[in-house]
């Protein structure tokens, strides 16, 4: 194993010439020689699809792969509530510095300042590139774009295409990587799933994929390898992730030397519809712009059996309003999710299993009637009615907290690059610029802020002096052994031949995870996680029960590798989660709150990113630290009262 | 085949406590193929303990699990994201695309659609353009050819102008959005009797030929969408079943519009032609 060296390769100048002075440093490709170099990316996301299209539009030759039929299934289609820019179109002093500022807070100090104020920086070029490829944004009756504050922002600052921003903005990358594939620059594999990256001479050489419908094992190469491959909240079992959402590509790429960074920092999403039973498969979300008109809240007394409309207003308690004047309900998420448990712990929740609070939008319905209400969420009261067969017109929604989103991920450096050279990962799938805590609407900004103007730049560095270098041949012992690894790998599942199915497995996981790392942890939870997952994860190996064939259409020996690799990423997010005593943002350690029961931060020990190195199979990982230095913002208790 | 019987289902399973819902006992009739080359059956399963707060795919879900308790290989079918937006979800059921809740993909219709003691049907998708993998999943990789044809507008990353540099009216930037809230699921051609894609590709193109910014290349992406369109599918021939299968409730008047664009497109881009040779 070489050794590692966490060098982030910030840009030297103020923060605001950082990006500028390091796109005048970078390497260049000459165009004409862009077209000898191959580009592998896995994942066609917002992410993966924009960096496609535009590595594409300069002249590389891609590969993509999806391990969906079509790249516009990606789950960046399901973000529902907007994507942020400093445009400060609605003059309400917003501006590049203020995202800046509002992320890394919002971040609770744990990302990095020069990775952030680039994200802002591009954050306009973004909203210019969508706009233009025909994403139909809101807009107001002048015809200009409309904005609305979204989770937690003082300023008006989110761009939206009604409740379907995500899918708007990803069939804009989709349809722009169509037409590079229409014009040959890029390669796309569908229903082609990623089984391990494999390295030549400590260099990233390409990938091991399989192919979902015949089960054929292969090897494709290239100059660099991109991943885009999103987060890992499905480590949860119930979460608001797609189905096959999956960590497999970074947890491969980090079992082969890229270091996974602050794995523990995930996400709790505050307003999603409350499980109804145990068949639950998934968690739906509702976009937290109800937050903007809708009011929480939970009976003022334990054990409420009277229906929300026969309990008087003084006998209400809208807990966030009350602990949070300022902000009331629209605090960030981790804040809200927070709040949320506290009361149902208290045995205060609603809905029939209790493990719900209200989202109430009478009041709002009275201020500025049901018409405009059903203009601005209509869609979302339509997908709460359906699946819980309640008119949200009527009674108050049911909102609990679920895992969405995943901040940690591989380490990368300014230019995106992991610890392994000539492998990036970009989009959720990376770590760098939410820190301990995604601010709502930021999320569809880095991926696009990846794809489409950050790698594009700095991928050449990489590239430029391979010229004349050929990529590995696919024939090269490191792949065949990769192969061989991987044909094993998923013959053995179904060689186990147990008793329990895979899903069985990642249900009993997802209650581990959430008991002991989601919204609270702490050491003695923890410490019981970290012994009962390598248990667990024996019986997995012994017990599995995986039927059919490796060489056809298998859905549930796809699950069991996927599975596989969320029992040892989720080991190493409960080491993680144990290791980092201090709270912050999405990560709450009870032993570490104020006394009025916020998250208490401590940068002296713990303003570091924690970057693992992977150290066998269940075994514990290697801890590098890459500390965070503070030049322009003032590290602050983060207080929304 | 009588897969399970309630008193052997294992305690994973057991339906009961934990529900406020109603409980419903079913038959399903499903199609299974093993392959793309492979003739097709239907297998019966008896499904009971069926919560009616279950969606569609959580029913099949537990049949899966049940299946594979009894060694039996679990139903293929296409899913993912589960909250109707994705497009992935595609069955028939009882003949009817996407079942038989109006303006919902078959992840979001739940168990309460249907009654205690009901038989129900689940097909693929069945068109010649969309060629069944196994089971429930079928191959749409021609509606990815038709995009690719022209359902986009070129714009390379950072030549775009200011985004308010062009102001568009609110009701065109409105129906614009209605046609780009396709999710792509192929409802419509699966609901056809023609199975004719003019509703997918129609939404396509009214999303990208309304606005301002499509408006260099409408006729010639009309063109090569529509002749791609046609090497794949069928002949429309105005039945308006696509709207009714349409999980977005996309209107038919998109089509329209392609084909007035489409007739536009054969004189003026010939013209086009005749000035750039």
């Amino acid at each position: 194993m070489p050794s590692v060296s966490l060098d982030a390769k910030i840009p030297d100048g103020s923060i605001e010439e950082k990006w500028d002075n390091h796109r005048f440093s970078v390497k260049l490709v000459n165009p004409n020689n862009k077209r000898r170099f191959e580009i592998i990316v896995i994942g066609t996301g917002l992410a993966g699809a924009s960096a496609a299209a535009t590595l594409g539009g300069l002249g590389y030759r891609v590969k993509a792969f999806t391990f969906h039929d079509s790249p516009r299934r990606a789950h960046s289609i399901a973000a529902q509530g907007g994507i942020n820019a400093a445009k400060n179109y609605h003059g309400d002093g917003d501006s590049i510095y203020r995202l800046f500022y509002d992320t890394v807070k919002g971040g609770d100090y744990r990302s990095r300042e020069a990775n952030v104020y680039r994200l802002a920086q591009v954050s306009n070029d973004i909203i210019d590139q969508c706009t233009a490829q025909g994403v139909p944004f809101a807009r107001e009756y002048g015809g200009l774009l409309d904005n609305r504050s979204f989770g937690g922002a003082q300023v008006s600052r989110t761009f939206y295409a009604r409740g379907q921003t995500g899918q708007q903005l990803l069939l804009g990358a989709y349809q722009a990587m169509a037409e590079q594939i229409r014009l040959g620059s890029v390669t796309l594999h569908n229903r082609t799933e990623l089984i391990d990256v494999v390295q030549v001479d400590g260099r990233a050489a390409g990938v091991v994929v399989r192919d979902l419908l015949t089960g054929e094992i292969s090897s494709h190469s290239a100059h660099a390898v991109v991943l885009a491959t999103g987060g890992y909240s499905n480590v949860f079992f119930l979460s608001t992730n797609a189905m096959a959402c999956n960590v497999t590509a970074a947890w491969r790429a980090h079992r082969r030397g890229a270091l996974f960074a602050n794995p523990c920092f995930t996400q709790i999403h505050p307003t999603c519809i409350p499980s109804s039973d145990e068949f639950q498969s998934k968690l739906t979300l509702m976009s937290e712009s109800l937050r903007n008109d809708g009011r929480i809240w939970v009976p003022g007394q334990a054990d409420e059996s009277r229906a929300p409309g026969e309990i008087p207003e003084q006998e209400r308690d809208y807990f966030l309003e009350r602990k949070y004047p300022s902000f009331g309900n629209l605090v960030p998420r981790d804040v809200a999710s927070r709040n949320a448990k506290i009361m149902i712990d208290q045995g205060q929740g609603v809905g029939p299993l209790g493990n719900g609070v209200y989202l109430d939008f009478a009041d709002a319905v009275g201020r500025i009637g049901e018409q405009t209400i059903r203009e601005r969420y209509g869609n979302l009261f339509d997908i709460y009615e359906r699946i819980t067969g309640e008119n949200p017109y009527a009674v108050p929604m049911r909102i609990y907290p679920a895992p969405h989103y995943t901040m940690g991920g591989l380490w990368v450096d300014y230019n995106l690059e992991t610890t392994v050279p000539g492998l990036y990962a970009i989009g959720e799938a990376n770590f760098s610029d939410h820190g301990a805590n995604r601010l709502g609407a930021s999320a569809l900004m880095q991926g696009l802020a990846d794809g489409y103007f950050v790698l594009p730049y700095t991928i050449g560095d990489s590239l430029a002096p391979q010229l004349g270098r050929e990529p590995v041949e696919v024939s090269h012992p490191a792949f065949r052994a990769a192969e061989q690894e991987a044909r094993d790998r998923f013959a053995g599942y179904l060689a186990i031949g147990g008793t329990r199915t895979v899903d069985w497995f990642h249900r009993e996981l997802g209650k581990i995870m959430w008991d002991y790392c989601g919204m609270e942890r702490n050491r003695t939870g923890l410490e019981k996680a970290i012994s009962e997952i390598p248990a667990l994860y024996t019986e997995f190996k012994a017990d599995l029960k995986v039927l059919g064939t490796a060489t056809s259409v298998n859905q549930s020996l796809e699950r069991a590798a996927r599975v596989d690799d969320f029992f040892q990423l989720g080991l190493l997010m409960c080491e993680d989660a144990l290791e980092r005593e201090e709270s912050c943002g999405g990560h709450f350690r009870t032993e570490h709150q104020t006394p009025e029961g916020e998250a208490l931060r401590d940068d002296d020990h713990f303003a570091y990113v924690a970057a693992w190195e992977h150290a066998g199979e269940m075994a514990a990982g290697v801890l590098h630290k890459e500390d965070l230095v503070f030049e322009n913002v003032k590290l602050t208790q983060r207080s929304y009262k | 085949m009588t897969v399970t019987d309630p008193e052997q289902q294992a305690p994973s399973l057991s339906t009961g406590e934990k529900h406020h819902g109603k409980m419903l006992h079913l038959t399903l009739q499903v199609w299974r193929q093993d392959g793309p080359h492979s003739g097709g059956r239907f297998e019966t399963y008896d499904a009971p303990g069926i919560s009616e707060d279950m969606s569609f795919l959580e029913m099949l879900d537990v049949v899966n699990e049940r299946l594979a308790e009894g060694d039996a290989e679990p139903i293929t079918f296409d899913h993912d994201c589960r909250e109707g937006i994705c497009g992935t979800c595609s069955l028939m059921i009882n003949g009817q695309a996407h079942g038989p809740q109006r303006g919902t993909a078959t992840c979001q219709l739940h168990m309460r659609q249907f009654a205690d003691g009901d038989t129900i049907v689940v097909e693929p998708w069945r068109a010649t353009a969309f060629p069944v993998i196994r089971d429930l999943m079928v191959d749409r990789g021609a509606f990815d050819r038709i995009v690719e044809a022209g359902g986009y507008i070129t714009v390379a990353a950072g030549s775009a102008p200011d985004a308010n540099l062009i102001p568009i009216p609110r009701p065109v930037a409105e129906a614009s959005m209605d046609a780009a809230a396709c999710i792509s699921c192929g409802a419509c051609v699966a609901a056809c009797p023609n199975s004719a894609a003019q509703l997918f590709t129609s939404a396509k193109i009214a999303h990208l030929n309304l606005l301002p910014q499509g408006q260099a290349e409408r006729y010639q992406r009309t063109e090569a969408m529509v002749d791609t369109m046609e090497q794949y599918f069928g002949s429309c021939t105005n039945h308006g079943e696509c709207e009714l299968a349409c999980p977005k409730e996309i209107s038919i008047d998109f089509i329209a519009t392609m084909n007035k664009d489409y007739l536009r497109a054969k004189l003026k881009n010939r013209r086009y032609l005749s000035r750039t040779t």
